[in-house]
């Protein structure tokens, strides 16, 4: 097994971001990889732009903290010199800019996703070449090919909070059980008119799907057991 | 139009100066110097009053020991330090200069630094050379936000954690830290957690050795433990002792150059006025 410890730190990742009925919904898993070592196996990739947009970030991991602190800094200015919240449409768009203009030289795909009083909810999808495109739920990362198929199976229009955060679970789950650079907890960030709340979902507490083994703590509760079976190649 | 001719100082970013020269060397033969790499092992975890850093002492070139007791952790602030792993040459420039920063940032706000301005500072520089500068970093410290620890990788991304572990032995120090480290540890069962996971980069670990530093960072108060443990000690001792007597090597000739005698002159220069 040869680990490369000085390749680029990339976070595998799975992320989602969903509009319901007053709000969205932006979920994401924790693994961030280095090759084929985690270097961090509980990473928060929800990374806050402002108290009411918030984006989630996927492919290299330095682009997308450096995007996200440009854009922090800007949005920060814009803020004071506009005097009231920026709007999410206006945060999509300054990642969108640097996302494009620097193309070349980044490899990064984020989630934009936030409230204004303007228009609600919104997620604002910018991938790869820096495209932007307003959605009512997206998906990113190298879990997501796992996902389309269920999102366009599950997607319903007009979903209370609780459902769509239930959604967002279900299908970060599904994604860390079939990719193996997504993994660890699960976190989502809910931001509505009232404000922001984060989650969290430890690993072994999520649903088991096809299968899945039960996660065993430690060596030792087999070898407590009784009758402990003989290892097998 | 006049075209002005301006001596610009280069802005920084690589020089390409000597790459010319550099490849007519190696056409006529001549390999370029192996970088000195610390291999390493390099820790850190949060206990209740702050942080703790750990670091092994081994320095190599290639396949060779170069330095058996190097000094790892970098002083960055009174109440900050950094352990580096990856090219040598590249941990101490990166966090000297750093260091230098923050003293100056020090002088101009009147306050105790940050360790989050350290890291802005490291993860901005590691960036805009887009990982050739090959610096693996575990950055702790204690300021008035209360204890922070970070890890930087060379490409500019950070981490931000209660334990960490960097460098080719991070892998067998990251297995004792993940079975043994809970919040809330005393200073002792950090001290002791750190030289365990050092240890076992150390003897587990090819490009890890010699010996244990450790740095206990608290509110108020920094101890650098050099030499905090010394696993390796030399037990190899000549019996006959390393004396040459004379008459043991040949002289095959010899060759004697006085030297000239240079007249110097002294001008009295005029004295100094105000």
């Amino acid at each position: 097994m040869d680990l490369d410890m000085n390749a680029p730190h990339s976070m595998g990742t799975t992320i989602i971001g969903v509009t319901y009925d007053g709000g969205v919904v932006l979920g994401a898993d924790s693994r961030t990889s280095t090759g084929m070592y985690v270097a961090n196996r509980a990473s928060d990739k929800i990374t806050k732009l402002t108290d009411n947009v918030y984006v989630c970030r996927s492919g290299s991991a330095a682009d997308s903290q450096v995007v996200s602190d440009y854009v922090r800094y800007f949005l920060h200015q814009h803020t004071i010199q506009l005097g009231q919240p920026a709007t999410v449409k206006v945060a999509a768009n300054l990642v969108r800019l640097l996302s494009y203009n620097n193309k070349n030289m980044l490899q990064t795909g984020l989630i934009v996703g936030g409230w204004d009083k303007y228009e609600g909810g919104q997620i604002y999808s910018v991938p790869l070449g820096g495209t932007i495109l307003q959605q009512p739920f997206t998906i990113g990362g190298s879990g997501s090919s796992y996902l389309y198929g269920f999102f366009d199976q599950e997607w319903k229009d007009g979903m209370s909070k609780d459902e769509a955060e239930k959604l967002v679970v279900k299908a970060v789950s599904l994604a860390i059980a079939r990719d193996g650079a997504s993994g660890g907890v699960i976190r989502t960030v809910i931001i509505n008119s009232e404000g922001v709340t984060r989650n969290f979902y430890p690993g072994d507490a999520l649903p088991l799907w096809h299968e899945e083994l039960e996660s065993r703590n430690s060596l030792l509760d087999i070898v407590s057991s009784a009758s402990p079976e003989p290892m097998s190649i | 139009m006049a075209k002005s001719v301006i001596d610009v100082p280069p802005k920084g970013g690589f020089s390409f100066d000597l790459c010319r020269r550099n490849e007519m060397l190696s056409e006529k033969g001549v390999k370029p110097p192996s970088f000195r790499k610390t291999g390493t092992t390099i820790v850190g975890l949060v206990f209740q009053d702050g942080v703790i850093l750990g670091a092994d002492t081994r320095a190599t070139e290639g396949p060779i020991v170069c330095d058996k007791n190097c000094e790892k952790i970098h002083y960055m602030a009174p109440n900050i330090y950094c352990c580096g792993a990856g090219t040598a040459a590249d941990t101490e420039a990166v966090t000297d200069m750093v260091s230098s920063q923050l003293q100056l940032h020090r002088y101009a706000t009147g306050r105790e630094s940050r360790v989050i301005t350290a890291l802005t500072l490291l993860k901005s520089h590691l960036f805009s050379y887009q990982g050739y500068v090959s610096a693996a970093l575990v950055l702790g410290g204690v300021d008035f936000t209360g204890p922070h620890l970070h890890t930087i990788y060379p490409h500019g991304s950070t981490d931000t954690l209660p334990f960490a572990t960097m460098g080719s032995g991070s892998l067998a120090a990251m297995a004792i830290f993940e079975s043994k480290y809970r919040e809330g540890l005393t200073r002792d069962e950090g001290i002791k957690l750190v030289s365990e996971a050092i240890c076992s980069g150390i003897f587990n670990d090819l490009g890890s050795g010699s010996n244990v530093d450790v740095c206990v960072i608290t509110k108020g108060c920094t101890e650098y433990l050099r030499n905090h443990k010394l696993p390796n000690p030399r037990t190899y001792v000549s019996s006959r002792g390393y004396s040459f007597t004379k008459g043991q090597t040949e002289v095959l000739s010899t060759k004697i150059t006085p030297l000239k005698k240079n007249k110097v002159e002294v001008v009295e220069g005029d004295a100094m006025e105000e």
